[in-house]
């Protein structure tokens, strides 16, 4: 959808002096020394087609400029950018413009709402550049506001409204075209926290209904984590590290992307899936308990899944129960279940179960939708990612 | 040091646009008489009470308060009872000219600057000049080009006029918060789109404080052209200043002093009024609102 290679942009100096500079490999200085500013080094980045991608890096790295080198706001320097099979950068006037109205709408920090005009004629600003009639797109805004919740504001002034709805207003100049590519630079940054959260769950609403492709600037990574499908980490111009937040979390490229990531609450971002274990021992129906007791003591542990032919969990086999079972001579587990255990499933946050772990004999058991089980997930295993990540680099 | 004979040289400039371009002055002086005299014509058909009421109307219109209307109704009875009345008119003619054709130049020029750097770079120190020059030194040259009389008094009281002008809209425009542009830009608008709805609009109080500026400028150069025969207040005053009479003078001071209040409140309003209903936050910064201590009628003192 959106494919971007190699985009560099030199603030501060004619293309045709900035140009020779970028194949330089100390091209910061060398740019630096002749009077301008690198703002994005050789950044690619490809989009797919509904996804919410997130550019995230403190102020500064670059992150602005990327964004708005994809609708061309900010003139790249030299790169390549194809949006649709379709050469950005060689597009005439005309055509820019036509693909700024039509196809990519745009979300700004501060706002950037039209203080003279009404919220409806706001919200209906992409339509009247387009030249569609005052009734259609004065409707068509009314629209736009009834889905971020402002359909009976649509005659007060921006200034009449909070920040959370001044936002609201501008998500709504962006639906109201129709466009499906969506801009967004830091739109929540300048929010409370609380309205920040409530503006995250709108835009996710939103992109349930339809889904846009978004670029999302943020310089939060819990935000980032929270809305991005991938995440590009950004600095000094670079972009330093690409994946999703999982992965992010997980390995993290170097001190720099590990110094945003230790800020994260891992605890809301990390999945079971991220801590999951494979389970020591499992048992089947059929297993003589005598065997499968034997096979306990020897793990040093108090009990067991037990699953059917298809992996799907059973319940769990106590050793006292066992021990019983031996003594009364039988031949199965079935009188040794018992249900007392907990199971989540895998992409559910740490956050929501972790008061959980510890409450039983066996670890949480994490499961697909058919009950099937997929691995463990032991206390310690989630006490150990909660902490930073540092720590663990220390470490390694 | 070298000699210069800077002075040789302006002469001789003005020697060579006299003789070349002699049929262009005379165009320009008789457009200008006939717009003053129009005005005049305007200003002085109508009975005084007539006229006297419209102002006060106005005033009430700009202001909506009654006491600058019931003043604007006294001052301008005592102009009338002073028998200043057709020079007061004949001062506001040229006012009104001098101020109407400053903000014809004064703010495309604005517009142009406010898009181009390179363009605000050379008009500043055109402007700094032009508003620093003593005003007697270009009223000199006026005269030589379009002779005694009302049009030299205009033509230096446009170019004293045009800088703020200039000034306060290229100012406006670029005040204008950035990022309401990039927005306006990012939903594919034409840069004469954006001009057009957002930047004027936004940058309409400041351009309404530089009209309040141009209309106090002009008014005061407008006494000063009475030295060269410009009629009006100036005249009067001058007259009577040659004539040590100082009972007149100070009739003639006064009705300036009348006039000038009830220019720049009557205009300051209706620049406030729009910043109000624009819903501006940030209003043109009050340093360059010129008040009636300092800015207009200090020209007078000099
Ligand atoms: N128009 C400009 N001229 C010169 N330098 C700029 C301009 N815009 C941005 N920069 C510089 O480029 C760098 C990156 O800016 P930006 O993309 O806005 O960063 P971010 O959005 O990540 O805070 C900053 O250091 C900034 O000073
Ligand atoms: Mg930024």
């Amino acid at each position: 959808m959106i494919e971007a290679s190699h985009l560099s942009k030199v603030y501060g100096l004619p293309p045709n002096r900035a140009l020779p500079l970028l194949t330089d490999d100390r091209r910061h200085e060398a740019v630096r020394q002749a009077g301008g500013f690198l703002g994005a080094d050789d950044v690619s980045l490809r989009v797919q087609r509904g996804e919410l991608f997130v550019i995230m890096g403190l102020s500064g790295s670059g992150k602005s400029t990327v964004l708005r080198m994809i609708n061309r706001l900010v003139e790249p320097t030299g790169g390549r950018l194809i949006i649709d099979g379709r050469d950005v950068l060689a597009m005439a006037e005309d055509d820019l413009r036509e693909l700024r109205n039509r196809r990519i709408s745009m979300v700004f920090q501060h706002f950037a709402l039209f203080p003279h005009r009404t919220i409806r004629e706001n919200a209906a600003y992409g339509l009247k550049v387009r030249g569609v009639p005052a009734k259609e797109r004065l409707e068509r805004a009314d629209w736009a506001l009834r889905r971020v919740g402002l359909g009976d504001r649509g005659d007060t002034r921006p200034d009449a409204l909070s920040g959370g709805m001044k936002q609201r207003v501008g998500l709504a100049r962006a639906l109201a075209t129709d466009a499906d590519i969506l801009l967004m630079d830091e739109p929540f940054s300048a929010l409370d926290p609380l309205i920040k959260r409530e503006m995250q769950e709108l835009l996710l609403t939103l992109q349930a209904e339809d889904q846009r492709t978004i670029v999302f600037v943020t310089h939060d990574l819990n935000e980032a984590m929270r809305i991005g499908h991938r995440i590009m980490v950004m600095k000094d111009g670079r972009v330093v590290q690409c994946g999703s937040g999982q992965e992010i979390l997980a390995s993290p490229a170097d001190d720099y992307v590990s110094d945003f990531v230790a800020d994260v609450d891992r605890s809301r971002v990390l999945t079971a899936a991220s801590v999951l274990r494979p389970p020591l021992l499992t048992a089947r129906l059929a297993d003589s308990p005598e065997d499968v007791l034997r096979r306990l003591g020897a793990a040093e542990m108090n009990g067991l899944f037990v699953l059917d032919e298809l992996g799907c969990l059973l319940g769990v086999a106590r050793d006292d129960l066992l021990a019983d079972a031996v003594r009364n001579g039988e031949e199965d587990l079935r009188n040794c279940l018992v249900q007392e255990y907990e199971t989540v499933p895998v992409d559910r946050p740490l956050i929501e179960f972790c008061h959980l772990a510890g409450r039983h004999t066996v670890p949480i058991a994490a499961v697909d939708e058919d009950g099937r089980l997929l691995g463990v997930v032991p206390r310690a295993a989630i006490l150990s990612s909660l902490a930073s990540p540092k720590k663990v680099t220390a470490h390694a | 040091m070298p000699d210069l004979p800077v002075d040789a040289w302006v002469e001789r400039a003005v020697q060579f646009l006299l003789d070349n371009f002699s049929g262009v002055f005379d165009v320009a002086s008789t457009l200008i008489l006939q717009l003053v005299n129009a005005s005049y014509f305007v200003l002085i058909r109508p009975h005084p009470l007539v006229l006297l009421a419209c102002f006060t109307a106005l005033a009430w219109a700009a202001t909506r308060r009654w006491q600058p209307a019931l003043i604007t109704c006294l001052g301008l009875l005592l102009i009338q009872s002073m028998a200043m009345w057709a020079e007061t008119m004949q001062t506001l003619a040229v006012v009104i000219v001098a101020a109407v054709v400053a903000l014809v130049v004064g703010i495309p020029v604005g517009i142009a600057a406010a898009r181009s750097p390179r363009l605000s770079v050379a008009v500043r120190p055109v402007l700094d000049f032009m508003q620093t020059l003593p005003v007697f030194v270009y009223l000199l040259p006026a005269v030589f080009f379009f002779g005694i009389g009302v049009v030299p008094g205009v033509v230096a009281t446009t170019v004293f006029a045009i800088p703020p002008a200039v000034r306060l809209t290229e100012l406006g425009i670029r005040q204008v918060d950035s990022e309401v542009i990039e927005a306006a830009q990012a939903f594919g608008s034409r840069s004469r789109q954006i001009l057009r709805d957002v930047q004027l609009p936004l940058a309409m109080p400041t351009i309404m404080a530089g009209v309040n500026q141009v209309i106090m400028m002009a008014l005061s150069m407008v006494v000063i052209a009475g030295m060269v025969g410009g009629g009006g207040l100036g005249a009067v005053v001058v007259e009577a200043v040659t004539r040590l009479d100082i009972g007149r003078g100070f009739e003639g001071g006064l009705s300036v002093v009348i006039l000038a209040i009830y220019l720049d409140r009557v205009s300051a309003a209706f620049g406030e009024r729009q910043g109000r209903s624009r819903r501006l936050r940030t209003r043109p910064t009050s340093g360059t609102v010129p008040t009636l201590g300092e800015g207009p009628l200090e020209p007078l003192a000099r």
